[in-house]
């Protein structure tokens, strides 16, 4: 081997840990990723400090797969370091890349959100009712934490972001091949996603399909879809046609609707609107007190279409006005 | 930035530059990224308001022109084809509506400026966006379609065939001829109706050209300019018209009647019949209602007389379908039901009149062979005519019907010409006389000795009902019960009036057909307020519509006299004429386009195209779209997940833009 | 001085964007704060449309289309009608009032009622005040990432 390695990055911001573990599941691959590359700075799976990073060089690390939203001070602090250290930086799955489960938190406030887990649940006994603070005099001196944030946002609304890979998590396969073309030279256009398709999950669906009509929306957990048939076409909403493939079907196969969590195709904007729009065009009914009704089998559509892209969104966030 | 775009602001003479700061707008728009050059011109629209613009495309190669206007509905063609000229593809033009929808309803120059500035910097954002595009050339097919063998109708057919154009005529009724053919003379020159009606029903009946087919409807409008695909239901007549040689036996001998739609009821007619001795075609057909075999399996008297065998029980609707290449709608009106202003009396009291009816009293050919006479009978010695039933009525129709004036004239003539003793009233609100000899006719009549009271005929009471209502000093001296009492306020005498008659006549509003709706849906023509069919301009494009390709004419569109539903009706043959001699014709560029590489196959597109144009390849899993078919609504692109379907030029990053642009400042 | 809300109009060709212009031959005066965008069919209004309208900072959106059964395209009118219902459901969860979006069918004749329907719009939504989307202040200029 002539050339020499690799020099990766891994970081986490606002996410599960779930795409940290993605990197565990190339299982036998992970040999010939470490062919290619060298991971020097890993929080999750080893312990590293900050103050390694600062001190290196800038563009030390040739590439660094960032998982996570920013949510927080320490997130958006950390990113903005790596992204000096780093040649290229790609926002790794759905957090990074929409801002994931952790941005569902952009239908609340701060202010709500300390009220609910440190307040008001049940399961909480907070009878002093403090709220964490960014800074907390104690005789010792003055403690620091990380700044919540009023809204969760994607990595690259925070600083530049080279590429993209979706995915709650990304698909493990994909990784290997995100890193192997770093390692190649051989690189898309800056701002690409990659590991997916720029076609719809519809793409590589077995389901059977033939016509969409909805006389009445159902919820999966209310049902039993039959397997070999189109969620949409049994009535439940699936955003598998406003979401890029790439994930190799995991939720259809094991009889789940996608929840979109490789995000919008390339032309698209708003990945809620768009299944919106392709959803309701197919409402059966010319009647509007019956498309009220049929609508109301959707209890939560912002939730339901931004399960995994409200940062993304167009609005980003839900209002909150004087509230 | 690569684009070179010029902005042009309008003045219009006044209609912008009166409330919009023309000078401000054009400095605002230099200042937007992309423009190159910013001008004001008085009339953009004018020769060389043109040729500046065609001046600058040339000498300073402009990517693309924004003009600040009228309405794109207005000029849009004007400068994509002034474009075009200097060479600039027309679909780099964009229009800032600044006069319909900014000088025109906002009040204050600040505010209509600030309008502007808005619109303009929508249309520069968008122009740089914009992509050439090429029109797509489509075959004519050299034929017609007139629907309504009306006056109207039948002129437009005759125009047409007469210029070498396969003409097919279709009417409802069994005869074409439509109102017209009722009248006995017509205003003011009081000629004879049939007399110029019936050469004209004969000539559309025989011509070599003319496919007519009466007795039918149009049931299902398909395609679109050029070759429209029309679905036409043949009711069935029970009478093989190619057997029968219209001797008129079988009338003859036929034992049932019914009454005569073409009478207004006023006399009967057999089962099999011809609405009108000069119908044409001249063959009859058998009323399913009427005869005693259709409904109870009894009678054939008229297949045992029929020599030429020609009567055919067994006859089915059939469906036809043709194809043309446009569409002249000459559906006609209807008349206003007078019951439905029951102070009046129509329908209740036997000596009311509508005008219908009494053009059938007064027709030679009539149910009593031109002797005006009461329903029992007698002559009247006095007749009110009342004008404006249910027009210029707030309660009806807020409309003129335009024709009423006129033949309440035409009536007056007639009566004091039959009757010399008779006394006849006209009650009017104003004399609308305004055509050609009509206001001489006016003066005639007023000569001969015809009373007209200017006030509205408001109520008609019988001779019985009236004097058990009022006080024995208020029943006019010598008042028979059979007669008629007309109360109406003649307003230069500012004095009520109860005015004892034997005939009082009516003079319904125009309507718009009871199915005009639902034709206008067919045919995809627009209605107005009050529910005529629409014309494209009410000045410039009087027979033409939205929907290219398809021409009105005649009362379709709104009341008319017989003259101008004439010159309608060549006018639509001349419209429809020469859009079939340019062979081809262009058709909008601005399609949906199914992105190959985008598409997923997920089917969302399919079932929502009004026109079939989306079709799946189900070995391939890609979902395209006919450009033929195609009409650029845009509904299969807003539904796309994907964003894999291109409306072309209403694409997403040019409304986006537009949206931006709008909202910028 | 009073709030001048922003509003933009997605009008059909056919229907609405002729019937405004026929207020507008009418010399029909109404409040400036409507800009509109011309489409060739409401069933062209891809939610998104109303999305960026509110993100670019309207206030409120007006969608004028052709009555039902008058649609030029036959059916494009009724795409529309069934998805402004969804879409004011999702806006509501987003918190955006749903007094913002205002469909409504107005024929190419009824300049009249176009009229009323942008003085009446106007109205409510200067009553509902300033949309002051938190985005335009969270995510400034062009941060917001499309990919």
């Amino acid at each position: 081997m002539s050339q020499a390695k690799l020099k990766v990055g891994v970081y986490w911001g606002a996410s599960c840990g779930g795409c940290d573990v993605a990197f565990l599941d190339i299982h036998e691959k992970i040999l010939d990723v470490i062919q290619v590359a060298e991971v020097k700075f890993w929080p999750c799976a080893m312990d590293f400090k900050y103050k390694d990073v600062e001190g290196y060089p800038d563009g030390y690390l040739d590439i660094t797969l960032f998982n996570g939203a920013i949510r927080n001070s320490e997130n958006e602090h950390v990113a903005r370091l790596l992204r000096k250290k780093s040649k290229l930086m790609v926002a790794f799955g759905a957090c990074a890349h929409m801002g994931g489960i952790p941005g569902l938190a952009n239908f609340w406030s701060k202010k709500d959100i300390f009220a609910s887990a440190y307040l008001e649940s049940p399961s909480t006994e907070n009878l002093q009712k403090i709220v964490p603070q960014v800074e907390t005099k104690v005789p010792e001196g003055t403690l620091k934490i990380p700044e919540l944030y009023e809204n969760v946002r994607t990595l690259a609304q925070t600083i530049d972001v080279d590429y993209t890979v979706p995915g709650c998590p990304p698909n493990p396969e994909q990784i290997a091949i995100v890193l192997g073309a770093v390692a190649s030279g051989k690189l898309p256009a800056k701002g690409a996603v990659v590991g997916a398709s720029d076609k719809a999950m519809c793409e590589d669906c077995p389901r059977k399909k033939k016509e969409l009509k909805f006389k009445k929306f159902q919820r999966r957990h209310l049902t039993h879809p039959d397997p070999e048939i189109c969620f949409m076409e049994q009535g439940i909403v699936c955003l598998g046609a406003a979401t890029r493939a790439g994930c190799g079907w995991r939720c259809i196969g094991s009889n789940m609707p996608c929840r979109g969590c490789y995000g919008p195709l390339p032309n698209v904007t708003d990945q809620g609107a768009k299944i919106l729009a392709a959803i309701a065009s197919h409402i059966d009914s010319e009647d509007p007190e019956e498309v009220e009704r049929i609508l109301d089998g959707i209890p939560d559509p912002a939730g339901y279409f931004y399960r995994f892209g409200l940062p993304l969104s167009l609005l980003h966030r839900r209002h909150l006005g004087d509230r | 930035m690569p684009y070179k775009i010029g902005v042009y602001v309008c003045h219009c003479g006044t209609n912008i530059a009166g409330m919009v700061n023309v000078e401000e707008v054009a400095d605002f728009a230099r200042g937007i990224p992309g423009v190159t050059l910013s001008r004001t011109y008085k009339f953009m629209c004018s020769d060389p308001g043109q040729a500046l613009l065609q001046e600058d495309i040339r000498k300073n190669g402009l990517d693309a022109v924004v003009v600040a206007a009228c309405s794109p509905l207005m000029h849009e063609r004007t400068f994509r084809r002034a474009a075009q000229e200097a060479g600039l593809n027309p679909f780099l033009v964009q229009i800032a509506n600044i006069r319909e929808q900014c000088s025109w309803v906002t009040e204050g120059k600040g505010a209509a400026t600030e309008k502007a500035k808005a619109l303009v910097a929508a249309a520069v954002r968008r122009a740089r966006e914009h992509q050439p595009l090429e029109m797509r050339r489509v075959e004519i097919t050299p034929s017609a379609l007139v629907v309504g063998g009306g006056i109207a109708g039948i002129q437009a057919a005759l125009d047409l065939a007469d210029a070498g154009v396969q003409v097919v005529l279709v009417e409802r009724e069994p005869s074409i001829g439509g109102h017209m053919a009722m009248f006995d003379k017509t205003f003011p020159t009081l000629d004879c109706a049939a007399c110029i009606l019936t050469p004209k029903m004969v000539a559309a009946g025989s011509h070599p050209n003319i496919k007519l087919m009466t007795w039918s409807e149009v049931e299902e409008v398909s395609g679109f300019v050029g070759n429209f695909k029309v679905k036409i239901r043949r009711k069935a007549g029970y009478v093989d018209h190619d057997k029968c040689t219209g001797c008129g036996l079988c009338i003859e001998k036929c034992p049932y009647k019914a009454d005569s739609e073409f009478e207004q009821g006023l006399a009967k007619r057999k089962a099999i019949y011809l609405p009108f001795a000069q119908a044409v075609p001249n063959k009859p057909i058998i009323d399913k209602n009427a005869c005693a075999y259709l409904k109870n399996g009894k009678c054939r008297v008229c297949v045992k007389f029929c020599e030429a065998a020609a009567i055919d029980f067994t006859q089915q609707d059939r469906v036809e379908e043709v194809t043309v290449g446009t569409i002249v709608l000459a559906t006609g009106f209807q008349a206003m039901d007078g019951r439905r202003i029951p102070e009046l009396g129509y329908g209740r009291l036997p000596g009311v009149y509508s005008a219908l009816e009494f053009e059938r009293l007064n027709n030679a050919a009539g149910p009593t062979n031109g002797v005006i006479q009461t329903r029992d009978g007698r002559a009247p010695r006095s007749v009110a005519i009342l004008h404006c039933t249910g027009s210029r009525d707030e309660n009806h129709h807020r409309y003129c019907s335009r024709v009423c004036c006129m033949y309440a004239l035409k009536y007056a003539h007639l009566l004091r010409e039959k009757l010399p003793e008779a006394r006849v009233y006209n009650f009017y609100i104003d004399m609308r006389c305004f055509g050609k000899g009509y206001e001489e006719f006016y003066k005639r009549l007023q000569e001969e000795g015809v009373r007209f009271v200017r006030g509205k005929g408001a109520q008609v009471w019988g001779g019985a009902e009236w004097k058990a209502m009022v006080p024995a000093a208020a029943v006019p001296e010598g008042l028979e019960d059979h007669q008629l009492v007309v109360v109406a306020e003649d307003s230069l005498l500012q004095q009520v009036l109860h005015v004892p008659v034997d005939m009082v006549v009516l003079t319904p509003a125009f309507e718009p057909r009871f199915d005009a709706e639902e034709v206008g849906r067919r045919f995809l023509v627009s209605r107005g307020a009050d529910g005529f069919f629409l014309e494209q301009h009410p000045k410039l494009a009087p027979v033409s519509t939205t929907n290219e390709g398809v021409f009105i004419a005649g009362a379709c569109q709104g009341p008319k006299d017989i003259p101008d539903t004439v010159a309608q009706g060549s006018a639509a043959a001349s419209k429809a004429l020469s859009l079939i001699t340019r062979k081809e014709i262009e058709i909008e560029a601005t399609t949906a386009h199914v992105q190959d590489e985008l598409c997923s196959g997920c089917r969302t597109c399919i079932g929502l195209c009004p026109y079939n144009a989306i079709t799946f390849d189900e070995a391939r899993k890609r979902a395209a779209v006919n450009d033929a078919l195609c009409k650029g609504c845009g509904t299969c692109v807003a539904a796309c997940p994907s964003s894999a379907i291109l409306a072309r030029h209403f694409g997403d990053r040019q409304i986006f833009s537009e949206i931006e642009g709008l909202l910028s400042l | 001085m009073s709030f001048e809300p922003k509003i933009v109009g997605f009008l059909c060709n056919w229907c609405t964007y002729t019937g405004a212009d026929l207020a507008g031959t009418s010399r029909m005066k109404y409040a400036p704060n409507v800009r509109v965008v011309r489409v060739m069919c409401s069933g062209r209004v891809d939610p998104t449309f109303v999305l960026k309208a509110f993100r670019e900072g309207a206030d409120g959106v007006l969608l004028g289309g052709c009555h039902p059964g008058d649609c030029h395209y036959q059916s494009g009118n009724m795409k529309t009608l069934r998805r402004i219902p969804l879409l004011k459901r999702l806006l509501k969860d987003m918190g955006i009032e749903e007094g913002r979006l205002r469909l409504e069918w107005i024929s190419a004749s009824e300049g009249e009622r176009y009229q009323r329907v942008i003085n009446e719009f106007v109205e409510q939504v200067r009553a509902l005040g300033p949309l002051n989307l938190e985005v335009r202040k969270a995510l400034p200029k062009k941060s917001q990432a499309t990919a």
